[in-house]
């Protein structure tokens, strides 16, 4: 048993310890490790964000490298700080304008082409491969009446007197497989996090396991 | 005055570069290219200017609480850690340095023991939801079930690894190309109701 001797190391595990001290009841120390938590991530995130974002995508076009017409997206953010005053906090709609309005025509072509052409078409029967097989064209005659009938659940399932049969009800049975296998990988994921931090403490701080 | 800032030059920003920004998709063009690399780098420059709002906000919404003495212990705690991220960021974001040695063990413990912490309430919250009463609710617990065990070493030894694949590449695929199918059909109308002025909630509910 070799105890860590980093003071790093003992401010890890007594955040650590003060996380999982929640288990028992709230208390001040999980209080404090929470408040800390919220305030360090706030910092490391602007930290990130100015040298990530701002600084090579505005700052520096504009005040290293001259180039003038990086002012408009300057000015456009400064009227962020509209938001401080109440009588001109309107005036924030304008660089929200150009988000929202950029963003939209941004994901408009994009969202149309990677989540309904790309997928329509591999969904289709026409991929040579399905046919590969008996078992390559069985599972994509699944997924084929898997993605249709969800489809028809979403967009019809809730209208009665529509001719549709068992389809909408077969698109429950996929999406509800499909949350099952999602919600099977989430418990699995944070399962491996709670072995990695009980690892961390009974072996890079307490040197019990290597 | 107040009309023109706060409503018409937002939705005619918002259809210019709605529309410009659509349409460069399909020109193949040096300067739709050209003019979708600096759009970009406008997008993500105004984006990163809302961050210094954030802070001023964080700032004055912590000393509020400490002045009207709601809370102060946490308030303090948060601003303390805040500023001190910043200050050490501002310095030094190299490789060991003080900033870096902040994050892997002050951030990063934190946050993997928060989210650790969740396959606790997870498993209870798993209990009273999935309780096999409707056919649905079976199916569900039953993959979910299938997947944990075929993600762990007695899954091999069980021989499940064919059928956790199988679940994973077929029906579950099926469902995520529902589900992606879906929100682009969603993304792309709001989209274009955002960009012709039908969707004014991002303008304060008008």
């Amino acid at each position: 048993m070799h105890i860590s001797t980093s003071l790093w190391t003992w401010l890890a595990a007594a955040l650590t310890i003060g996380v999982f001290s929640f288990l028992y009841k709230d208390n001040p120390f999980y209080r404090f490790v929470e408040s800390l938590f919220v305030g360090v991530s706030a910092g490391y995130s602007v930290v990130i964000i100015t040298a990530n974002s701002f600084i090579p995508n505005l700052w520096n076009p504009l005040f290293k490298d001259g180039n003038w017409p990086y002012l408009v997206p300057m000015i456009l953010g400064l009227f962020y700080f509209a938001m401080l005053s109440k009588r001109f906090a309107y005036l924030t709609r304008i660089p929200f304008a150009f988000m929202i309005g950029g963003g939209a025509g941004l994901a408009l072509p994009l969202a149309f082409q990677t989540n309904v052409i790309e997928q329509v078409k591999s969904t289709f029967l026409f991929n040579p491969g399905y046919y590969k097989s008996l078992g390559a064209f069985i599972d994509a005659a699944i997924i084929f009446i898997g993605v249709v009938s969800i489809l028809l659940y979403f967009y019809f399932g809730r209208k009665r007197g529509t001719k549709l049969g068992l389809m909408p009800r077969i698109g429950v049975i996929f999406l509800m497989i499909g949350f099952g296998a999602s919600f099977g990988y989430t418990v699995m994921a944070r399962l491996a996090l709670l072995i990695g931090r009980i690892s961390f403490l009974l072996g890079d701080w307490l040197g019990i396991i290597r | 005055m107040r009309r023109f800032f706060g409503e018409i030059l937002p939705l005619a920003m918002a259809f210019f570069f709605g529309t410009t920004l659509a349409l460069q998709y399909f020109f193949p063009f040096r300067f739709a290219q050209t003019y979708y690399q600096t759009m970009l780098q406008w997008v993500i420059g105004v984006a990163s200017m809302a961050v210094i709002m954030a802070v001023i906000s964080f700032i004055r919404y912590n000393f509020r609480k400490i002045f009207e003495g709601r809370d102060s212990f946490s308030a303090s705690v948060a601003l303390i850690g805040f500023l001190m991220m910043v200050g050490l960021g501002i310095f030094s974001r190299e490789s060991g340095s003080l900033f870096d040695k902040m994050y892997n063990n002050v951030y990063v413990p934190i946050n993997a023991t928060m989210f650790s912490l969740l396959a606790f309430y997870m498993a209870s919250a798993a209990y009273r939801a999935f309780r096999a009463r409707t056919l649905e609710a079976t199916l569900l617990l039953v993959a979910a079930i299938l997947i944990i065990i075929g993600s762990t070493p007695i899954g091999t030894l069980l021989n499940m690894d064919s059928l956790t694949a199988w679940i994973l590449n077929v029906p579950n695929l099926a469902q995520k190309r529902g589900i992606l199918i879906g929100v682009g059909l969603g993304a792309a109308a709001t989209s274009l109701k955002i960009i012709l002025g039908i969707e004014r909630n991002w303008m304060g509910g008008r």
